[in-house]
């Protein structure tokens, strides 16, 4: 506990410091290579027949997501702690890439919990980890997911906090890290504020995020909370069916509760034990979400949704066909939602999709989903979606 | 200062002021509530009072355990598939409590069960049922402060933890606002077993009664009776759990009498040297 005081001093005395940030914004530029492009989808607005949609193209972020926003700034404030050694926690691996790729720049040791359960999906990533110098320790405990990597992670800090500073990937957890986290991120959402006003003379109508922990909803929400005309939505994930351990959708299926230090929605059964969780996309499986989404989920600031598995596949398969961008399995819980109401919207209005990560990692698993579709249904598999 | 009146006929502080009075030490044993089975859970409490315990730790097993180590972990994650819930452990408890059981017991309790059920309700039900005092590993110093007097009203004494990574004045508030005794956390990190103490802890605890009149117990990595010795030395009390948790677990298959008498014999190991 008095380690999360000492990186809540360090946090704020960084925030005031100038040279911190002119520094921070150099590397965003130079190794994450932002700005990130706001693009005008022209094919999938006309596919649609409905409102503009414009995509925030996180996806082209070095290390391929968000997340190397975060974890630059965190290895940034590591150096400033004086630590020599990072850990973090990884469910899909892109954190976990995104966290190496920063700890190489750095020069600091590196250690990434992943579970076994993720490691199987997403072995292409674990290969990056490891060609970027980290270690990746497997986690056997509990659903052997990304909690569980959380709680090896949250353990190992417990011994080790002298000399390492745990990179928490989300906006979860306890204080400071769900608002450092959402600061790091939010050069997403003055990027796209600005980038939307040059383009297009105002902001959009309709902001969508997927939202697993919710950090590149908050990075892209939290600049434009203030601007009410910007309606936002959060896309949790549906996965199977909306029966408890069948999805993740904290916000729209949990309750009240407490986990890994935070207050916020979580699912959990009627004991506060940690209910099982499912999404097609390992980004999204986390029980919790972070507590700023709550609150925006109570004031009524934020709507927030769910897609299910199938939708997110579908999505995942009409924008690589009809934009050429391949979106993480995570963003196309996203696309789905815009699927869904752009038609429903008028021309002159504007959908933003934060495109948070690019899909790669996510090829073989969609093709075997694909490949069993095709199995069931005794035909050829559409790439298509209904639409 | 607050009224201390709630605790008066509180076993757990009865025990250490008794404990005092003939300058004795304890040993306090960990079990991993409904592990294998409640049923052993509750006879090894009888047999351990037997055995001259006077206070142990039950722990509510929970789904994310993060401040305990690998053998807790899994025997936590195993009573949960049988079935486990508080409601079962609280019934086992009164139970014991209807059977003459005079231990003090001690719950060691996540803050995400206690919030699900509602803290007033779930400290209530624990106090009437028997538990003595209540440690919710996860709360930190603020919130726990908050928390004690709602415990306190019950009749628990709401017992705190002091790690090695923290700062002197926070020991020092954490002291002040722990009921029952202070809960010593000798090596950083995590709950299992190692070879010996370090010297800093005991250095530490001896920095703290300077502060505190609360007894102090030394827990995470005693596993032999050396240990216990050792610890006693500055402290009012060992905490033992890791060690015995992977006894039950070495034991599981075996009739529950059999493992009641293992258990009860490394017990009487542990406590030889302070008996």
């Amino acid at each position: 506990m008095s380690a999360l005081a000492q990186l809540e001093r360090e946090y704020r005395a960084a925030m005031a410091d100038e040279k911190f940030l002119s520094e921070f914004d150099r590397i965003l530029r130079e190794i994450a290579g932002r700005p990130s492009p706001m693009y005008f989808a022209r094919r999938l607005t006309e596919y649609l027949g409905g409102a503009k949609i414009y995509l925030k193209r996180e996806d082209l972020n070095y290390t391929g997501a968000h997340k190397i926003n975060n974890t630059l700034g965190q290895a940034l404030l590591t150096l400033r702690m004086g630590k020599k050694r990072v850990i973090a926690e990884t469910g899909a691996g892109q954190h976990g890439v995104a966290t190496a790729a920063a700890a190489a720049v750095f020069g600091l040791q590196c250690d990434i919990y992943m579970g076994t359960e993720d490691i199987r999906r997403q072995e292409l990533n674990v290969f990056r980890m490891e060609l970027l110098g980290a270690r990746v320790i497997p986690v056997t405990t509990g659903q052997r997911t990304l909690k569980d990597a959380c709680n090896e992670a949250l353990r190992d800090w417990m011994g080790s906090v002298e000399y390492t500073h745990y990179i928490l990937g989300s906006v979860v957890g306890p204080a400071p890290y769900p608002e450092m986290v959402r600061e790091f991120q939010s050069c997403i959402g003055r990027e796209a504020r600005q980038q939307m006003l040059e383009l297009e003379g105002r902001l959009p109508d309709l902001i969508i995020a997927c939202v697993g922990g919710g950090s590149n909803a908050a990075g892209i929400f939290a600049p434009m909370i203030e601007d009410e005309q910007v309606k936002m939505v959060g896309v949790e994930a549906g996965g199977r069916s909306m029966r408890l351990g069948d999805h993740a959708a904290s916000l729209v299926a949990g309750s009240p509760g407490v986990l890994h230090g935070a207050r916020s929605y979580v699912l959990q059964d009627d004991e506060g034990q940690t209910a099982p969780v499912h999404s097609v996309s390992a980004g999204l499986d986390y029980p919790g979400v972070g507590p700023e989404h709550a609150y925006w989920k109570d004031t009524g600031r934020v709507t927030y949704t769910t897609c299910s598995d199938d939708e997110a596949i579908n999505a995942f398969c009409l924008l690589s066909k009809i934009e050429g961008i391949i979106p993480a399995l995570e963003s196309a819980h996203a696309v789905a939602e815009a699927i869904k109401v752009a038609p429903k919207m008028k021309p002159d209005e504007i959908i933003l999709i934060n495109l948070s990560g690019r899909g790669d990692k996510d090829c073989a698993e969609v093709a075997n989903i694909l490949k069993k579709r095709k199995a069931q249904s005794g035909e050829k598999p559409n790439h298509d979606t209904e639409g | 200062m607050y009224s201390m009146s709630e605790l008066e006929n509180n076993r757990l502080i009865q025990t250490f002021a008794k404990l005092r009075q003939t300058g004795k030490k304890t040993l306090i044993p960990f079990l991993t509530a409904g592990y294998p089975d409640l049923p052993t859970t509750e006879a090894l409490l009888i047999e351990l009072e037997k055995q001259g315990v006077q206070i142990c730790e039950l722990g509510i097993p929970f789904s994310d355990p993060i401040a305990d180590g690998p053998t807790i972990q899994t025997s936590y994650t195993e009573a949960l598939s049988k079935g486990i819930t508080s409601k079962k452990i609280f019934d086992m408890v009164e139970h014991y409590r209807q059977q003459d059981g005079k231990l003090a017991l001690v719950a060691m309790v996540s803050y995400s069960i206690v919030f699900k059920r509602g803290v007033e309700s779930y400290l209530s039900e624990a106090a009437k049922v028997g538990f003595d005092g209540i440690i919710i590993p996860d709360l930190p110093l603020e919130e726990a402060a908050e928390l004690e007097p709602t415990a306190r009203q019950h009749g628990l004494a709401n017992v705190m933890l002091i790690a090695p990574t923290t700062p002197p004045e926070r020991r020092i508030e954490i002291a002040r606002h722990s009921r029952g005794f202070i809960y010593y956390i000798s090596v950083a990190g995590i709950t299992g077993e190692r070879d010996r103490l370090p010297e800093e802890t005991i250095q530490a605890v001896a920095q703290l009664r300077e502060h505190t009149n609360t007894p102090i117990c030394i827990g995470f990595g005693i596993s032999n009776a050396e240990t216990v010795k050792h610890v006693c030395q500055v402290a009012d009390g060992a905490i033992v759990g890791s060690a015995i948790i992977h006894r039950i677990t070495d034991a599981k298959d075996s009739p529950q009498d059999e493992l009641v008498r293992k258990i009860s014999q490394f017990v009487n190991e542990l406590i030889e040297p302070i008996k």
